[in-house]
């Protein structure tokens, strides 16, 4: 009889394993070339700061001459009276899951990667710096005492603030509408003796340090002046990309300078300096006056930022739409002003792609003709140009030339 | 409960190999090779054991692990077409669950031996592959996994374009094998060809057209021609066609291979002698395998199944009709299979047995998207129009069919492929990328004739950018 059996050990095998490793390896070179459209996607932006974040990555196309999937119908079965027009499967819709369709498509499979927000941060941050960075800080004596001088959101466990870090729960659940609170509080440090009668779900972004300088090293004093554009004309695409840089930014520069200060103006007609949650969250409204966010930005680069001892970011973001010419040349004579103290002014121009084209606003057409290399401009038309611009506001190196453009 | 096949297994060989007799199978030698689950979805991943390493196999291979262990789908044997055959076996299958599988391979086995279109596939595969595996590690070493890899990339994006059917090619007999010196070289070659505006296909000269033929065997056609190869290049090309034409006759014979093998088991199964229990086990794992699949697809085992099962059927029971006019006379089904399955690949068989009743008991049906709503709908259309569906989906093997036309467009050695359109238009996006690999190959533009939307295309490529122009 010409049939034999035997079993054998394979647990030495590996192959299998070691070329998944290679695909695995290839998927997250593709998804650092993604990274544009990931760090976009809106689960990051609106999250709270902790949570891991799933994204469907796609395993990698292997190209070949194949049919149009869209095109190339197919032969089913059914359980018996299937009749012409019988739908008998659907495509999913825009941002929902496989659905029904998994398995339809063969070639086109998810398979979620997970990262924390944290991961994606260190993936964006590598290449980002602070730039044009000068030696204007003091040297700051050993303190005797170690004095409470400064609350900040990161900070180790032991300096939490429990009562800072209640209240701001308390305000970030009265803004959401005063939702009903939850049953529990995950932190074991919010848990007060007096605590309020109902216990809140802290967020990260609730926490609250309080910190002190202990180290000599010379300071690098630096501060950022977050501008943004709230009027009426700043859509619902304008709010969001704005929201998405700041993100970003905010974190960046949270993670990787601890004594960076920021500075939040909002404005429409008037400028006016907030919270950092009031700026993240307010509401549009109102027409548009840009010299007044840059009137209000240099005064206060006067009052509490001495150009001799700071360096100096400020940022713009707006969709371009301002007051009228007269506001435009205002807002270049005060740019040009501004520049001289800054480090770099960046001006972000948000318009969405298809009403975008060669459209130039007054803003931008004024300037134009601004000379100084600190002057940085750029344009967003989509959501993955975020991150190309990050790249740009945060370069390590020299000062690029000011091209006309 | 232990999972050990049963601790006689020699028995139970005896046992399914002597039923198998008496049917009239007449398998290969077979071994039989117990393994854990990882070593049966790796294995089918890769094709074969000790089959050279690429992560597209490592995809492969994660894709079959994953549904595995989400109990999706459960491989419970994988069998070689080899002299010997070597199957393997998952170590957790039960001592019934191994009678069924061996009866199952043994179908399998005989299929490989008897099917005429197997006769040319070289049975010590197993042994190559091992060999071209070796040969590629060894390339690796010299140049680099990174190069071989993205070497690999290209070939392996091409190779379901070659072809089982032997022929002449009278223009191998002219040419010499080592390349000929460039009629005309100069420092400004690589700029001669720009801005040519893509030209209705030119009629060269007959004695330096290459191919004198439209050529289907695209790869072949990249081992003879291509001249920017270094040998090691070469060689994988000729490695990666050798080894997908040892496939071919498999993808082309699933749906009826399958069929076969599961018919016999079944049949094997019955004729053992099994308790009350264990039958009723065995039934419940048989129609699992054979069950009608997902509303999107047919499962091959399912219809070749009903179709061998059918033909059986109809020529032990001819009609009067039949018997008249046919001269068949009854009880021949057993040998009207026989020869089924020495001459049938899966798209003559449906074409020639795929009958209307068939149709409607399985409930068969062809559908499209119904691209505004996003919704896949079952066409209008008779019986006919179903069967034609699925024999035409079976094409080339599934894959759309490429022609080289010419090897030497514009007079500068530029690569002229066109798609034969059946039907189906091909994705566009993906020509675009498969066009930069064959690029990689070539060295010089490649083109692409194809219908998009009822309109001619041509999709070119020349190292640096796409163009498509409309022709």
């Amino acid at each position: 009889m010409s049939l034999s059996i035997s079993q054998n050990d394979w647990s030495l095998h590996r192959r299998g394993p070691k070329d998944q490793a290679r695909h695995q390896e290839k998927v997250r070179e593709a998804i650092k070339n993604r990274l544009g459209d990931i760090i976009s996607n809106e689960a990051i932006i609106t999250s709270q700061g902790d949570k891991i974040v799933k994204v469907p990555i796609k395993t990698l196309d292997e190209y070949h001459f194949r049919y149009d999937p869209g095109q190339r119908g197919g032969v089913g079965g059914g359980p018996g009276g299937t009749k012409p027009g019988d739908v008998i499967a659907r495509e999913p819709g825009e941002g929902e899951g496989d659905g029904q369709l998994a398995g339809q498509e063969p070639g086109i499979d998810y398979y979620d990667a997970e990262f924390t927000i944290d991961e994606l941060a260190a993936m964006v941050f590598k290449d980002l710096d602070l730039p044009n960075l000068k030696d204007r800080g003091q040297q700051l004596i050993p303190a005797r005492k170690l004095s409470f001088t400064d609350v900040r959101q990161k900070g180790i466990l032991p300096n939490l603030d429990k009562k800072r870090s209640v209240l701001q729960a308390i305000k970030r659940h009265a803004m959401a509408g005063g939702t009903a609170p939850r049953q529990e509080s995950d932190e074991e440090a919010s848990g007060e003796p007096a605590a309020p009668p109902k216990k809140f779900r802290l967020k990260n972004d609730d926490l609250r340090f309080r910190t002190y300088d202990e180290t000599v090293e010379p300071q690098h004093n630096a501060v950022v002046i977050a501008m943004r554009d709230v009027s009426g004309s700043m859509g619902d695409f304008e709010k969001y990309i704005t929201r998405a840089f700041y993100f970003w930014m905010v974190r960046f520069l949270r993670t990787n300078y601890r004594n960076v200060e920021i500075v939040f103006i909002t404005h429409h007609t008037e400028a006016k300096e907030v919270s950092e949650d009031d700026f993240f969250n307010l509401g549009e409204s109102g027409g548009t006056r840009v010299s007044s966010a840059y009137t209000l930005c240099r005064n206060i680069m006067h009052e509490r930022y001495p150009a001799d001892r700071w360096n100096i970011y400020p940022f713009h973001f707006s969709d371009g739409d301002n007051w009228g010419d007269d506001d435009n040349e205002e807002c270049k004579k005060l740019i040009e002003e501004i520049i001289r103290f800054s480090n770099i002014f960046g001006y972000g121009e948000i318009r969405e792609a298809p009403y975008r084209a060669n459209y130039e606003s007054g803003l931008w057409r004024a300037f134009k003709t601004i000379t100084a290399p600190e002057f940085i401009s750029l344009q967003i038309t989509a959501k993955d140009e975020v991150y190309a611009a990050l790249k740009k506001f945060f370069f390590a190196g020299d000062l690029p030339q000011r091209s006309a453009s | 409960m232990t999972t050990q096949i049963d601790n006689n297994p020699e028995k139970t060989m005896g046992e399914v190999w002597d039923v198998a007799q008496q049917f009239g199978l007449d398998p290969f030698p077979t071994h039989f090779e117990i393994v854990p689950a990882a070593m049966v979805y790796e294995f089918g991943a890769y094709g074969l054991p000790g089959r050279f390493s690429h992560w597209t196999h490592g995809k492969a291979y994660y894709q079959m692990k994953t549904m595995y262990d989400h109990g999706l789908s459960k491989i419970y044997e994988l069998v070689i077409n080899a002299n010997p055959s070597q199957a393997f076996l998952l170590e957790t299958n039960s001592a019934l669950e191994n009678k069924m599988v061996m009866a199952h391979v043994l179908g399998h086995t005989d299929f490989f031996k008897n099917s005429l279109i197997f006769s040319p596939t070289n049975r010590q595969m197993p042994e190559s592959v091992a060999v071209h595996a070796n040969r590629i590690a060894a390339y690796e070493f010299t140049h680099g996994s990174l190069a071989v890899e993205r070497f690999l990339d290209a070939v392996l994006s091409l190779q379901r374009h070659i072809s089982l059917t032997p022929r002449n090619r009278p223009e191998d007999d002219e040419r010499r094998l080592t390349p000929e010196p460039d009629p005309l070289t100069t420092p400004y070659d690589d700029i001669m060809g720009m801005g040519v505006i893509a030209a209705p296909r030119e009629t060269p000269e007959r004695s330096r057209k290459i191919p004198l033929e439209p050529e289907d065997d695209l790869m072949y056609f990249l081992i003879r021609h291509a001249r920017d190869l270094e040998d090691w290049q070469r060689d994988i090309l000729a490695i990666v066609r050798e080894e997908m034409l040892y496939f071919l006759p498999q993808m082309r014979t699933k749906i009826i291979n399958e069929g076969w093998a599961s018919l016999w088991h079944y049949r094997i199964m019955e004729a053992l002698d099994l308790a009350p229990t264990e039958y009723a086990q065995f039934s419940t794992m048989h129609a699992g395998v054979v069950s009608p699949g997902p509303r999107t697809r047919v499962n091959p085992y399912y219809l070749g199944y009903k179709v061998l099962l059918d033909i059986e059927k109809r020529w032990n029971e001819p009609t009067e009709e039949e018997q008249r006019s046919l001269g068949r006379t009854p009880g021949q089904g057993r040998a009207k299979l026989f020869e089924v399955r020495e001459t049938e690949s899966d798209q003559t068989l449906l074409r020639k047995y795929l009958t209307e009743d068939l149709v409607h008991d399985l409930d068969l049906y062809s559908y499209h998207l119904n691209k505004s709503t996003g919704e896949w709908t079952v066409d209008n259309g008779d019986w006919k129009h179903t069967r034609d569906q699925l024999v035409a989906s079976l094409d080339n093997d599934g894959a759309p069919l490429i022609e080289v036309l010419d090897g030497d467009y514009h007079r500068n050695r530029e690569l002229y492929l066109i798609h034969r359109h059946g039907g189906t238009d091909i994705d566009p996006q993906y020509a675009a990328k498969t066009l930069e690999y064959l690029y990689l190959i070539w060295n010089r533009a490649v083109h692409l004739e194809a219908r998009f939307e009822q309109r001619n295309f041509l999709l070119s490529y020349d190292g640096h950018e796409h163009r498509s122009t409309r022709i």
